[in-house]
């Protein structure tokens, strides 16, 4: 049941021109990227011969790569999430999931997925631009691996939170800016706090990323990026059931 | 449409009362409904008709009663029980983007229809709802009245033993609202359809059974020929070229309470239970008031609203006095 709401969510995405605007110009951003750090390693690539444990192409070129898609993804995730609960209820399309026989939780979980499965082409894009360095380069995939694992936990974080903005409106202009309210406070989180070991920087999105980014897999970060998607995935659940109860 | 005891009960909802914080939008209204059988909601806007239909579907919780759907409960297997139901809201909950093909087969994968079912069932609904050349349109792009109609087939693509439609005739030509009206005969024979309006000939046209609520109360629960009864008994219109005064009309009617309504046209009550009509009749001719008109007077919808309101606000006062 659930794979007949992702591939719905999915249908009517790619029916609007907002999902191939968002994808053509991520690539256009994220090419750009990828050529001038290509350029700059090859500009650089006779001094680092010279230095001892100097960094490789993965980390000049690849990982910046993800550390810009973390941030168009913040930009462009809230304009894809802000239609899947508030443009139902707008259109008032919300009753044919209503009184189909699938429960809330499916609803939820098939449109959190689609959302996911459209960020993870983008991720997709990113790895293919980086695994076609190998026709003449050797790449560190470990750390290209790590990286796709930390972007993919941090585009279901923020899928999960656009959900549940999504739920509590009924406009979808509204449901976005407050969904890049929240990403921002959780992004910047850390910059509140001066004192390096505040509890603060335990909430930032940005710290847990970094460490994906760097190649090292932490469980604390897993557990992070899991609770705060699972969180808001039950909050999306409990106020469309709540709309059930009280509407 | 004959109902007979023995057909299975498909809805049956008891003591249904909703909430909205302190507005009471319904209250306590129960809805039983047998296979075969067209039920109509009847009430002014805000009567809580809606409130009702999405209490019946699921769509809402009830603050208290309960729902059973062919002996399901809708509040602990709601699954289940809202596999049986199709349903159309006010606003048909339509998908613009999508063609009429496509958000049938939607509509149909949700409600579980195998995969080698769906293409014959979508074929089928269209052709139910006059929508087989619509099939490659986008819904967007239609008129308001095929909207409705995909509304429709969504709602019965996947054979439910219980349809509800919630004001399905709103906003469509007269044609339409025909086609409409014998889609809905048509359903009815084999499965439940409850349906709203606001229309009281539209009841008389489709449904075997009427409840008419008002403010959120049942007022009136009959079959059609209990509200036929209501609305005029055996009261007639009379109209007259050369009218005699009233007291001699009024005897020429035997026992009857006699109304002008204007200069030629008078209203007939019988009071004895007696059907007036043939003395009546006789005394035009023998007289020569010159007869024009003589038909059954029905009060219309807001006449009976007005009798069943008062009649309730009288029963009000005798239990508190």
């Amino acid at each position: 049941m659930i794979s007949i709401i992702v591939t719905k969510e999915l249908r009517t995405l790619f029916a609007s021109p907002l999902a191939w605007v968002v994808l053509a110009f991520l690539q256009i951003i994220l090419a750009w990227i990828f050529l001038t750090r290509v350029d700059y390693f090859l500009t650089i690539q006779a001094q680092l011969e010279r230095v001892p444990n100097a960094p490789g192409l993965t980390e000049i070129v690849v990982v910046p790569m993800f550390g810009i898609a973390s941030i168009v993804l913040l930009m462009s995730v809230p304009l894809l999430t802000m239609r899947l609960v508030a443009e139902e209820r707008r259109n008032q399309t919300m009753a044919l999931l209503m009184s189909a026989p699938i429960s809330m939780t499916q609803i939820v979980l098939g449109k959190f997925l689609a959302t996911l499965a459209f960020l993870a082409i983008v991720a997709g894009l990113i790895v293919m631009m980086a695994l076609s360095l190998r026709l003449g380069a050797r790449l560190d995939l470990g750390l290209i691996a790590t990286n796709l694992i930390g972007l993919l936990l941090l585009a279901g974080s923020f899928a999960a939170i656009g959900l549940f903005v999504s739920c509590l409106t009924t406009h979808p202009v509204v449901a976005a800016i407050g969904t890049l309210a929240a990403f921002l406070v959780l992004w910047l989180a850390n910059i509140a706090a001066s004192d390096p070991d505040s509890p603060l920087h335990l909430l930032s999105l940005l710290k847990h990323f970094e460490n994906f980014m760097n190649g090292s897999i932490a469980v604390t970060d897993l557990i992070y990026f899991v609770l705060l998607t699972a969180t808001f995935l039950i909050l999306s659940i409990r106020r469309l059931d709540a709309d059930r109860l009280r509407a | 449409m004959t109902t007979t005891a023995s057909s299975e009960l498909t809805v049956s909802a008891q003591g249904l009362s909703r909430n909205y914080g302190a507005h009471r939008a319904v209250r306590e209204v129960s809805v039983d409904l047998r296979r075969g059988e067209v039920l109509g909601l009847l009430g002014p806007n805000g009567a809580g008709k809606t409130t009702t239909m999405q209490m019946l579907t699921g769509n809402l919780a009830p603050t208290s009663g309960e729902v059973r759907i062919c002996g399901i409960d809708l509040i602990d297997l709601p699954t289940k029980a809202k596999s049986r139901i199709g349903y159309l809201p006010e606003v048909p909950p339509l998908y613009r983007e999508l063609k009429v093909d496509e958000y049938l087969r939607l509509a149909g994968q949700l409600h579980k229809i195998k995969k080698s079912a769906l293409k014959q069932q979508v074929e089928r609904a269209k052709n139910r709802c006059a929508l087989a050349d619509m099939g490659k349109r986008l819904i967007g792009s239609l008129s308001k009245g095929y909207q409705q109609r995909v509304g429709i087939a969504q709602a019965i693509i996947h054979d439910p033993d219980v349809i509800i439609l919630d004001e399905p005739t709103i906003g469509l030509d007269p044609n339409q609202i025909r086609e409409i009206r014998a889609l809905i005969r048509d359903l009815g024979r084999d499965h439940s359809v409850i349906l709203s309006t606001h229309i009281l000939p539209e009841v008389e046209a489709v449904c075997d059974r009427v409840q008419i609520l008002h403010r959120g109360e049942v007022v009136f629960y009959d079959s059609i020929a209990g509200l036929k009864q209501f609305r005029g008994g055996q009261a007639l219109q009379i109209g007259l070229h050369n009218p005699p005064p009233l007291a001699e009309l009024a005897a020429a009617a035997a026992d009857a309470n006699i109304e002008a309504i204007n200069a030629n046209l008078f209203r007939v009550c019988p009071l004895g239970g007696v059907d007036p009509t043939d003395t009546l009749v006789r005394a035009c001719v023998e007289r020569n008031w010159g007869l024009y008109l003589l038909q059954p007077a029905l009060a219309s919808l807001e006449e009976v609203f007005v009798q069943l309101t008062q009649r309730e606000d009288d029963q009000s006062e005798k239990a508190s006095t």
